[in-house]
């Protein structure tokens, strides 16, 4: 599944700055993602993973730099925001479902508003999204009556079910107990077989090596090492990522 | 006691001015139903409008937020009624209770809704937002579905309140329960038609009071 070498990047942050008052938090980053790569990105807290990630769609406005997605710079004037968001999932570390929707309702909003699906069948193309998660008998179920872990695969399919181009992934398993952080990771290793090309701030270390084509590591809001998962967690790896993987997987 | 029966509890003068009395209830509902939809209606939109975050337009509402809030009411009713037409501005007394009243409940209203829609969590706009709703549709189909719900409670209190102020409306002159009830009582010299207006009033405005604890346990923080 690895992508042929120079293919032509889908998502690339050229410089990208982002500073929040006096601080600093992301200091110049470069990083592309070509399709169907899954790109882990790791590093302590604050480090500014989170924030780089968010700049991707522009939740977050960078300070400097350029963002080209699809051969556009989303950053230029006149960009239409929405039109780019609707072909770059999000999911969240807190899921952040709509709680007075239940989970067919959820995931069919975008798809009645923004792509304008006639009723009928965005409600269908919804249930056929959850079914994708295993969550296909779930839909009439409000999001308070569901696990933690239901819920974050409701929320990959909320973002799924508008066909993105790449799907950003914030933490998606640091909310979760650890016997439900499997059935989310299940469904990340499915999309990665389907060739999703996604971006994923996570510190699941064990998942990063195994299914991960490239993992990127953050400190100080810089990028430390890029490269593939045998070079980041391999003995050679600098002596400062080597000590941060052993904490987190040691924690 | 007789003495006190005939004062105050007349029945030969409560039945001569029952009709007076019944004519202002109609104008207190009809009064108490524009301020209560004029005022929810226009909280609602500054609420709204404030959440799209523009500075010079926020200051404003702000400002008419804290005004009428802070005035007593019946300040307001004056200034509207016996000093707007001295600058070409003529209200009739039922036009000055009106205005007044859906202003004060306006700005009420408002703050009640905004706080309501700040209550909704940052993440709820994130979601909406990366999922290619705009401003508007995540505000109609996301955050107000969840922030009205928490204000239903609060309003419905707020709506009471003002509709009870109605009564203020005698001192511009409109022909609402209080004012009929005064102009009986210096008419026959006999205080039984206050009692009559204070009767009126309590089968007004007591189920709007339980419907008010109704609702309120019916709502309050659930999610």
């Amino acid at each position: 599944m690895k992508p042929p070498s120079g293919a032509q990047p889908l998502l690339e942050l050229r410089g990208l700055r982002k500073s929040f008052g006096a601080s600093e938090v992301v200091r110049g980053v470069d990083l592309a993602v070509v399709p169907r790569e899954l790109v882990f990105v790791i590093g302590p807290s604050g480090s500014g993973k989170s924030t780089l990630l968010r700049m991707c769609n522009r939740l977050e406005e960078p300070s400097a730099g350029e963002i080209w997605f699809e051969g556009q710079n989303i950053l230029a004037p006149g960009t239409d925001l929405n039109a780019v968001r609707r072909r770059i999932g999000m999911v969240f570390q807190s899921f952040n479902l709509y709680p007075h929707l239940n989970a067919r309702d959820n995931v069919a909003l975008a798809l009645i508003h923004v792509l304008k699906q006639p009723r009928e069948e965005a409600h269908a193309r919804a249930v056929e999204s959850l079914r994708k998660v295993g969550l296909g008998d779930r839909g009439e179920a409000k999001p308070a009556e569901l696990s933690g872990g239901q819920q974050q695969r409701v929320a990959i399919a909320r973002a799924l079910a508008l066909e993105p181009a790449i799907v950003l992934f914030d933490e998606p398993t640091s909310a979760l107990d650890p016997e439900l952080v499997g059935s989310v990771l299940a469904v990340l290793r499915e999309l990665r077989s389907a060739g999703m090309t996604m971006m994923v701030v996570s510190h699941e270390m064990g998942f990063a090596r195994g299914a991960a084509d490239r993992v990127v590591f953050m400190e100080s809001g810089r990028i430390l090492a890029d490269g593939p998962p045998e070079t980041i967690f391999g003995a050679g790896a600098p002596q400062r990522i080597r000590e941060f993987v052993a904490s987190v997987e040691h924690r | 006691m007789q003495g006190l029966i005939d004062t105050f509890f007349n029945i030969a003068v409560m039945a001569q001015y029952l009709p007076k009395v019944l004519e202002g209830m109609v104008i207190t509902v009809l009064l108490a139903i524009a301020v209560v939809l004029t005022g929810l209606a226009l909280g609602f939109v500054l609420a709204v409008v404030r959440s799209a975050g523009l500075r010079v337009v926020n200051v404003l509402i702000v400002l008419f937020a804290d005004v009428f809030r802070a005035v007593p009411p019946l300040v307001i009713l004056i200034t509207i009624y016996f000093a707007l037409p001295t600058v070409g501005l003529r209200f009739t007394g039922f036009e000055s209770a009106w205005i007044g009243l859906s202003l004060v409940l306006a700005a009420f209203a408002e703050e009640v809704i905004w706080a309501g829609i700040l209550s909704v969590p940052r993440g709820q706009w994130e979601a909406a937002r990366s999922s290619g709703l705009g401003f508007a549709q995540a505000m109609r189909l996301v955050i107000l579905p969840q922030a009205l719900r928490l204000t239903i409670a609060p309003l419905t209190s707020r709506a009471i309140v003002i509709t009870k102020n109605t009564a203020l409306a005698s001192v511009v002159a409109v022909g609402e329960i209080l004012y009929q009830a005064q102009a009986a009582y210096s008419f026959s010299y006999n205080p039984s038609p206050l009692t009559l207006g204070a009767i009126a009033y309590l089968v007004l405005f007591i189920p709007l009071v339980w419907l008010g604890r109704w609702v309120e346990t019916r709502f309050a923080w659930k999610r």
